[in-house]
């Protein structure tokens, strides 16, 4: 068993901020990052498969074919876009980086070859702040 | 014999932005500034690197503390735009569009005014891994 890693990149803006609560109290348990008009980060998604070399080709997967599949179907929608406001499969969530990966996990999934095995997404936020995310 | 060191200190912000120009019709904006435009804004990890040349102080042997530089960037700098809108949020950007070359010519107008005219002051500005400028650019 093998595992291989494709990284990709997207840039946008969110903010931390349950509707459900007061303002204050949103700053007191997101701060800054409930900042009504937003702020924004370099995001990083390490995307890995799991499995076994095919004989002909020596891949587990194509990785090139893997990030056309990330692109088209995440990173498309997250590149350049507000999460709280742009973003379909986001629509309702906190915007977390722990509820983005999740989201994550389930947009690809569907759209993965039969036989290939996606292992971990990692989500980078910072370069001090990052997820993981195993599916269960 | 010239002894002069540059030293170097970096210092980080998140911030959300959007590229446009009021003056131009959506069309115009979409066209030049591509998904840079999005109306909802995008954002992101700048990274901001302040550059001071001059000579160790015989003293305390430095050149400028760099603690003493890393107050001075958080207090003027990072305080101000990190986790802001730079669109919504600061007066520096409220007619100005905020691409990585205009915030680095903001950001060297408030430190210069700052930093004693002895020191020279370059600054490099990350608006992605890929992406960065600098400022004065010789």
């Amino acid at each position: 068993m093998v595992y291989i890693t494709r990284t990709e990149h997207f840039n946008a803006a969110h903010k931390l901020y349950n509707p459900k609560w007061t303002r204050e109290k949103n700053e007191e348990v997101f701060g800054r990052c409930a900042n009504e008009n937003w702020h924004g980060h370099n995001f990083e998604l390490h995307v890995t498969i799991k499995g076994d070399p095919d004989p002909d080709t020596g891949f587990v997967y194509d990785v090139k074919k893997l990030s056309v599949i990330i692109n088209e179907y995440v990173i498309e929608k997250l590149d350049h876009k507000n999460l709280n406001l742009d973003v379909d499969f986001m629509a309702g969530k906190m915007c977390s980086i722990e509820n983005l990966v999740i989201a994550i996990w389930n947009q690809l999934v569907p759209h993965l070859p039969e036989g290939v095995k996606l292992h971990c997404l990692k989500l980078r936020e910072t370069p001090k702040i990052y997820t993981e995310y195993y599916g269960d | 014999m010239s002894e002069k060191v540059a030293v170097y200190r970096r210092e980080n912000f998140n911030a959300a932005h959007r590229l446009h120009n009021p003056a131009w019709d959506e069309a115009t904006n979409d066209r030049v500034f591509g998904k840079c435009n999005n109306p909802n804004y995008h954002g992101h990890n700048y990274e901001l690197i302040v550059k001071l040349i001059g000579e160790p102080d015989p003293a305390t042997g430095y050149v400028y503390d760099l603690k003493l530089l890393s107050d001075l960037v958080k207090e003027n700098i990072i305080d101000r735009f990190d986790h802001k809108n730079l669109n919504e949020d600061t007066v520096e950007f409220k007619n100005l569009n905020p691409t990585a070359e205009n915030i680095v010519v903001v950001i060297y107008k408030i430190l210069r005014a700052k930093i004693d005219s002895k020191y020279d002051l370059k600054l490099r500005l990350y608006e992605t891994e890929r992406n960065f400028v600098e400022y004065p650019a010789n």
